[in-house]
Parts: structure tokens; sequence; C-alpha cells
């Protein structure tokens, strides 16, 4: 039983080294200039775009329905308890910080990275990767790393307009289509957003991206890492729990960094 | 070719998708340059300050970045908080260059914490006539503590809270006036109601209304009989008109006996004089009457003589046989 255990406590830490591991090799291929020629450029355009485009609009209506309910019960809330003067800095607290780039990199894992990394992963046993291989191309340059940038691009974008525009609905959440306001509003945002803050924000919105791109591609990019826990249950549900673990560690390291 | 067959489709292709991505990318650089500018602009990285140097004892509760409020409105921050020689706090606080002209050199500053929220610094300028503030001016603090004032705050309500436990408590002078007022009221809305107070029970009430009753039918009575009495007293055969007629005549009868008195008058003079000569001739009667008393008094002595003398001396004791 033991023997179990520490085998699976190996197999648990490759795992995390296999995802290292091919972090390192995507860093290093998106470091090399040498890999944006004419074809690069053009698969990772089409991917930024196959990333981006659709989801901007769905999830920016979706996030701005949710922030006007957000915002609207914060508000009621803080009217009822008289400390209206602390709604400013709860919704932005609450909403631009913590809740919207959780989101976005859900989101963008959900709808991009995940199927993404479950199409590699089909181009892989299909063959398709070693076809690329054999005409000379390489596949982490042409498959993976254009998936892994266009990712993190996707949540960064995603992140920075949802926050921009809750911004601007809890300016007119509170105020309403009146210009008068925007000097206090803009003094509380200065507030709250010192820079212990800003920088945790960026840091938290780069590893969201980070571990959003790079999980599900090193699900794919490997054969171990399918294989490990193939025979529990649906293929790619391993990639999906280590990637929601990492997005939580985030979070709470974020969250430790802000309030303590 | 059968490699190709199981080969998955490949996406469709994207038209325009360099310029698509070109859009995105700028429009990303756009948005963070922009929340970049403007979070600086929020922050007042833009502003020409000039600097303010607060003392204060305690500057806890103070942050970086709060602001400085002069009738409510921000006009500077606090950049930086450290501590002087003395051991004291010193705040260094970035006024706005614009907003500047607002503190003068009489200006005070105070320091609030409230219960929920915050620490407030605040400026106050009495007198904007002073001349300006000057820039790196020092001015110490006024520091108004709501905390430090509950303990002081508790301790009289806990005394207040007694006082009044005393003053509702069971058998206290205040509950049994409570008592005695209702059954006050208790009585008034009963059936004596206000006269049933006064007079203590309800029978005494009912005793009183009688008298009252009876006082009525006395006082219609008397009424009665004082309006017989004005027709009596007053009337054409009353006792006044016939007073008045008396009386005009006792006037005649007193003049008439005025004139009888002086007529005795008259012959009291007389009597008077008739008098003197009575004690004149009362005077001569005292000689005259000893005179006859001594002459008496020698014929009784002679009588006496004679009587021992006389041999017939009749002899009075009756002898027995």
């Amino acid at each position: 039983m033991l023997r179990r255990l520490g085998g699976n406590v190996w197999a648990w830490l490759g795992s995390w080294w296999q995802i290292a591991l091919f972090g390192v090799i995507v860093i290093a291929q998106a470091l090399s200039p040498s890999t944006y020629d004419r074809t690069s450029r053009l698969v990772i355009a089409r991917q930024i775009v196959r990333a981006t485009a659709p989801n901007l609009l769905w999830f920016t209506v979706l996030s701005a329905l949710i922030s006007v309910v957000l915002i609207r019960i914060v508000i009621v809330t803080a009217l009822s308890y008289g400390l209206s003067r602390f709604a400013i800095e709860m919704v932005v607290r609450v909403l631009v910080l913590e809740l919207i780039p959780l989101t976005a990199a859900l989101f963008v894992a959900l709808r991009y990275t995940l199927p993404g990394s479950a199409e590699v992963a089909l181009m892989r046993e299909q063959g398709a990767l070693d076809a690329l291989r054999r005409k000379g191309i390489d596949p982490v340059a042409h498959e993976f790393l254009p998936r892994v940038l266009a990712g993190m691009f996707s949540v960064g974008m995603l992140g920075a307009v949802s926050c921009i525009m809750t911004l601007v609905l809890t300016y007119l959440a509170l105020y309403g289509f009146t210009p008068w306001a925007l000097a206090g509003y803009t003094r509380v945002v200065g507030q709250v957003f010192n820079p212990a803050v800003t920088l945790i924000l960026v840091l938290k919105m780069f590893f969201f991206s980070v571990a959003v791109s790079f999980i599900p591609m090193a699900s794919a990019y490997y054969d171990g890492l399918a294989n490990v826990r193939r025979h529990r249950g649906a293929n790619g549900l391993p990639g999906i729990v280590r990637l929601f673990a990492v997005v939580l560690l985030v979070e709470v390291a974020s969250l430790m960094g802000n309030y303590y | 070719m059968t490699d190709n067959a199981h080969q998955i489709p490949p996406a469709p292709p994207i038209p325009n998708v360099e310029f698509k991505a070109a859009t995105l990318l700028i429009l990303m650089v756009l948005l963070v340059s922009a929340a970049i500018i403007y979070l600086m602009y929020a922050r007042g990285a833009f502003e020409s300050t000039q600097k303010l140097v607060l003392i204060v004892d305690d500057a806890e509760g103070v942050v970086i970045g709060m602001d400085v409020t002069f009738s409510g409105f921000p006009i500077g921050r606090v950049s930086r908080i450290e501590l002087n020689e003395e051991g004291k706090a010193r705040m260094i606080v970035d006024v706005a260059s614009k907003e500047a002209h607002w503190l003068r050199s009489s200006s005070i500053f105070t320091m609030e914490r409230g219960l929920v929220g915050a620490t407030r610094l605040r400026a106050f300028s009495g007198i904007l006539s002073d001349p300006p503030l000057a820039a790196g001016a020092v001015r110490t603090v006024l520091v108004g503590d709501v905390a430090a004032e509950i303990p002081l705050l508790v301790a009289s309500a806990k005394q207040l809270v007694q006082s009044l436990n005393a003053l509702t408590a069971n058998g206290s002078s205040l509950e049994l006036s409570l008592r005695n007022v209702k059954s006050l009221t208790d009585k008034l809305a009963g059936e004596g109601g206000a006269l049933g107070v006064l007079a203590g029970s309800d029978d005494n009430a009912k005793k009183l209304l009688v008298t009252i009753d009876r006082a009525n039918t006395l006082l219609a009575t008397v009424d009665g009989l004082a309006r017989k009495a004005d027709s009596q007293v007053f009337g054409k055969q009353g006792a006044v008109p016939e007073a008045q007629a008396a009386i005009a005549q006792l006037t005649g009868l007193l003049s008439d006996a005025r004139t009888s008195l002086k007529k005795v008058d008259a012959v009291l003079i007389e009597a008077q004089a008739v008098g003197a000569n009575v004690k004149g001739a009362t005077a001569d009667l005292a000689p005259l009457r000893a005179d006859v008393e001594s002459n008496l008094r020698k014929v009784e002595q002679l009588v006496n003589e004679i009587n021992r003398k006389w041999p017939f001396k009749r002899d009075t004791e009756i002898k027995l046989p």
C-alpha cells in the first residue's frame, strides 16, 4: 500500500515537473525571434482572434450584467447601513480586484484553452503532430505556442475590458449621467489602487493567464500526463482539476497579499 | 491519404486575420495604457503640489494616500509618515497647488477618529484674508478621539441605568406612585368620577350629591323667602316706608325731648341750688342730733332712776302653786 502511495506521489510530482518542463520549452520558443516568421505570425494571429473575438462580446455582456446586480446590492446594503462612503471602495475591491479577473480566467479556460487542449490531444493521437514533425515544422511552435499566447492574451483582454467597464458602470450606478462626481470618484479609485494593490492585481492577472494557458496545453503535450489517471475518468479531467487548483492557489495568494 | 482521413478538419480560415489580431493588440495596449494613465492621475501623479508637515502624537489610523479635507473637499493627501526626533509622528502632506490658497497661516488642522470608518484629517481656515500658508510649513494637529471617550461614557451610562433600575424597581416610590395614580384614574373612570376621588368613596359621593340636591331645594325656598321679604320690607306696605315714617316721628319726638331736657336742665340747676341749701341744713342737723341724743339719754337715765325708786314696782314673775 505504501508502495502504491509512493507511486502516486511520484506520478503527481512527475506531472508537475512535466508541466514546468513544457513551460520552459514554450517560453524558450516564445523568446526566440526565429519563431515569429510569417507563417507562425499568421497562426498566432489566427489563434488570438479565435481566442478573443467570439468571447469578448459574450463575456463583456455577461460580466456587465453580473456587475450591475452586484453593484446594486452593495450600494443598497451600504446605504441601509449608512456607510455609502465606503460603497465605491467595496465595489471596486470586490468586483475589479477579485471577481472579474477570476471569472475572466475561468471563462477563457472553459471556452478556449480546455477545448484547444482537447483538439491538440486529438491531433497528437491521430498522428497529425508527428506528420508536422516529418514535414520539418516544430509542433510546439506551430500548435502549442500560438494557443498558449492566445490564451494569455485573451485572459488579459477580457479582464481589462471588463474591469474598465465595471469601473464605468459603478460610476453610473452611483451618480448617474453626470460628470460632476468624476473628481471625487477618481480620488477614491486612486486610493483603492495603491501601488501594492495594483502590483498584486497585475501579478494575479499574469499568473491566471499562465495557469489557464499552460496547464491544459501541457496535458495535451505529454502522453504520460493524459495516461496517468486515464482509467479513472474522462480524458482531460485531471488537467481541469489541476487548472482549477492552481487558479484557486493564485486567488488565495492574492487575497493574502491584499488583506494580510 | 489514410492519415489525412483521420485528421480533424482544420478550423475555417478567418478573413483579415492579421488585421483583426492587430486591432485586438492595439485595443489591449490602448486599454492598459489608458488604465495606467488614469490610475496615475487618480493618485495625483500629474498634480503640482506643495508640502505641508503635520505633527501628531499618535498617527494610528493614518494611511498613505489618505485625504486631507477642507470643508469636505479633498485638497491634499498624505504622502509619507515618519517619526521625528521627539518621537512624534510627522505626516508629510502633498497639497494640490490649485487648492493651497485655502490654507492660511492661521489655519488649524484636526484629526478625528470615528467609531466607524477611517480616521479623517481636516483643515479649517477661520480668516481667509490672512497670508497664505508657506510651502513646507509645520503645524501641530489637534486630535479628537471618540474611542477615548467611550469608557467614560459607558461608566456614566451604567450609573444612569442603575438609577433607572432603582427608580423602576418593584416597591420603589415611582412604582407606588404609579400604582396610586392607577387607582386614582380607576376611580376617575368609575361611577363616582372626580367627585368619588374627592369624597373618598362612592357612598360619600352619593351623600354629597344628596346634600347638593337638598341645598338646591333650600336655595329655591330661600329664594322665595327672599322675594317675600323683599316685598314686605321694600313694598308699599313694607317695613322700610313705615320705619321711615316712624323715624320722622321719632325726629319730632326727639326735638320735643330736647326742649324738655332743656327745661329739665333749668330745673336741675335750681335743684342744685336747693341741694346746696339742703347740704348746709344737713350740716346743722348733726349737732342737733347729738343734742337730741344726749337729752334722750338723760331722759332714759331719769326714767331708770324713777323705776328704781318707784315702790309700785310691777312684779312680772309668775309663781306656780
